[in-house]
């Protein structure tokens, strides 16, 4: 037999977490990601696991702060505006300093919006996500593959840095069917002396808590908890780079995009234009330095994108505004085509960063 | 290729019931002139008969979904239409059922008009690559659960064991001992296995009824 099975995005997601220690699951129905939870609903029970379908989106949020407290690996998992009902959640997750795993499959909004593919969260997950100053460190899986391999590294990062990670995917990384091996590089979980599970009359209790009504002990908090986010920046940054050896147009796409860059731009190298790619995988921390070095011999860049252009901001920061930067974008739930970014590609190497 | 007058397809989500039930429908018009696909998944609102929609009407072929399939609602409703698939036995009928028991539910609403004609075969659609039917035992959970919500049991087993793209004829091959064995487990027999037309040729004479698969294009 192969050492492969075939798998969609989401139960790749909702087995990879399993594979990395999970046993915990709250969720709320929602397509395009129904599916996570659909397996979770099978699996669970069989391995004496916990799903529990919450009666609310929030409800959930809440139900993963609660098994976050006790130190084990919890996870739930929406599609857009669910996401925005965790809002409240996450920022209560990231004020005390609780490791979790939240996936967003995108669809297209705003409000309901539609059922098809989208990344117009992009801003919503990488500038915080909520209220109050924070992050989240936001996964971009671009294939099956990753979105497993990304699920169990998110773990790893969320219980590390104690902190929330977001799998950034959309529908179609959720509904797309591909081979994956399920021979996951799982780490194992660090020490949490800081969980609530039972002082045993040995220690003082734990105290899990996001409310801090001392100014000066609230901005300690704050300066410490971005001391942590700066050592991110520093060791975690992913980043896929794709014929930019000798580029002289970037592009930047992440997840469904970067798949379609990458046929534009094969189709682009056939015509003799020298395009490649930076693809983000951790959309936060952004990687900025690689962007910066293409400076030197990119004359422009262009994002790709499922939204009316966000990452694109982050691009502009990155490049410290040293060549232009374009937007190849298609919204509410359509697919840029090769054909589109492909003339893109070609308007740019005819204006040659003239623009 | 020995059909009943109504086909239906089931198996776990993702088995590939649709892309066999397009691939069998333009086998069926090559036998009967009246041929029908009736695309019962309530469940995925992606992957759909519909999808087929210019190819089968450029064939003759039939096809009844819910207006709503492949369209931005996510509403689970069926057409009146799906009544003439009982109603009228002049045609022949392949019925796409949705995955798992729940996408199965919807049939139990025509099981007693189908069992009442007594002219079907029940297909359970097997992909062993599946990570929540890697066996026989759980696929004959999967089949066991689709025949008490759909209320119409297994005729037969359709391997169609694959990992995608990259499936070898070996990894076919590989397959063929836990079909056999779930047929035998299910007492009913495998009717037959299909595999991407690509590696057919390499196939054909060391598997019984193999039936070679089109694919349905592919976005990207």
């Amino acid at each position: 037999m192969a050492d492969k099975v075939l798998m969609k995005g989401n139960e790749a997601i909702a087995e990879a977490a399993i594979i990395a220690g999970c046993r915990h699951y709250f969720g709320y129905p929602i397509t395009p990601q129904t599916e996570i939870a659909a397996y979770m609903a099978k699996r669970m029970p069989k391995i004496g696991g916990c799903f529990l379908q919450a009666e609310s989106e929030i409800a959930a949020i809440n139900m993963v702060y609660g098994v976050a407290s006790c130190g084990l690996r919890v996870m739930t998992s929406s599609s857009s505006p669910g996401i925005s009902l965790k809002g409240e959640g996450l920022s209560y997750l990231a004020g005390a300093d609780l490791p979790s795993l939240v996936v967003n499959v995108q669809r297209g909004g705003p409000g309901l919006g539609g059922i098809q593919p989208s990344q117009s969260d992009y801003f919503q997950a990488t500038k915080g996500g909520a209220h109050g100053d924070f992050h989240m460190i936001v996964l971009a899986p671009a294939s099956v593959q990753e979105m497993a391999d990304l699920t169990v590294h998110g773990f790893d990062l969320a219980d590390k840095y104690r902190m929330t990670s977001m799998i950034l995917a959309d529908g179609t990384m959720g509904q797309m069917m591909e081979p994956v091996s399920l021979d996951l590089n799982v780490k194992p979980m660090p020490e949490k002396p800081w969980a609530t599970t039972g002082t045993k009359l040995e220690r003082f209790h734990n105290i899990t808590n996001s409310l801090s009504l001392v100014p000066e002990e609230l901005e300690e908090l704050n300066f410490k908890r971005y001391q942590r986010y700066a050592e991110i920046e520093k060791n975690e940054v992913m980043y896929e780079e794709y014929m930019m050896e000798d580029a002289e147009i970037c592009i930047a796409a992440f997840g469904i995009a970067s798949r379609v860059a990458k046929n534009a731009i094969v189709e682009a190298r056939a015509q003799g234009i020298k395009v490649g790619l930076i693809r983000p995988i951790t959309l936060w921390p952004f990687p900025k330095a690689p962007f910066l070095k293409a400076t030197e011999k990119v004359h422009t860049f262009i994002s790709v994108e499922l939204s009316m252009g966000q990452m694109i901001e982050d691009v502009r920061l990155a490049t410290e505004c040293r060549r232009p930067v374009t937007l190849v974008n298609r919204a509410g739930g359509m697919i840029p085509s090769p054909e589109q970014i492909l003339e893109a590609i070609k308007n740019a190497h005819k204006n040659g960063g003239a623009n | 290729m020995e059909f009943k007058r109504i086909t239906l397809l089931s198996g776990h989500y993702g088995s590939g019931k649709t892309n066999i039930a397009v691939n069998m429908a333009f086998e069926l018009k090559k036998q009967f002139e009246r041929v029908v696909v009736a695309d019962m998944d309530i469940v995925n609102p992606y992957f759909r008969t519909k999808d087929s929609l210019k190819e089968f009407e450029e064939a003759g072929i039939k096809l009844i979904a819910s207006a709503f399939a492949g369209s931005n609602v996510d509403l689970p409703s069926l057409p009146q239409e799906m009544y003439s698939l009982t109603d009228d036995v002049s045609s022949h009928c392949i019925l796409d059922i949705g995955g798992d028991e729940r996408g199965a539910l919807v049939l139990g609403r025509y099981a007693d008009s189908i069992k009442r004609e007594n002219d079907y075969e029940m297909l359970f659609v097997f992909n062993a690559y599946r990570p929540l039917t890697p066996d026989a035992d759980s696929a004959l959970e999967v089949m066991r659960e689709i025949e008490w919500a759909g209320k119409i049991p297994f005729t037969g087993i359709v391997n169609n064991s694959n990992i995608g793209e990259e499936t070898t004829p070996e990894d076919v091959l590989a397959s063929m001992e836990k079909a056999r064995e779930l047929s035998e487990k299910a007492g009913i027999p495998l009717k037959m296995t299909t595999v991407a037309s690509g590696i057919f040729p390499s196939l054909e004479n060391k598997i019984p009824n193999l039936f070679p698969l089109k694919l349905q294009a592919k976005i990207m």
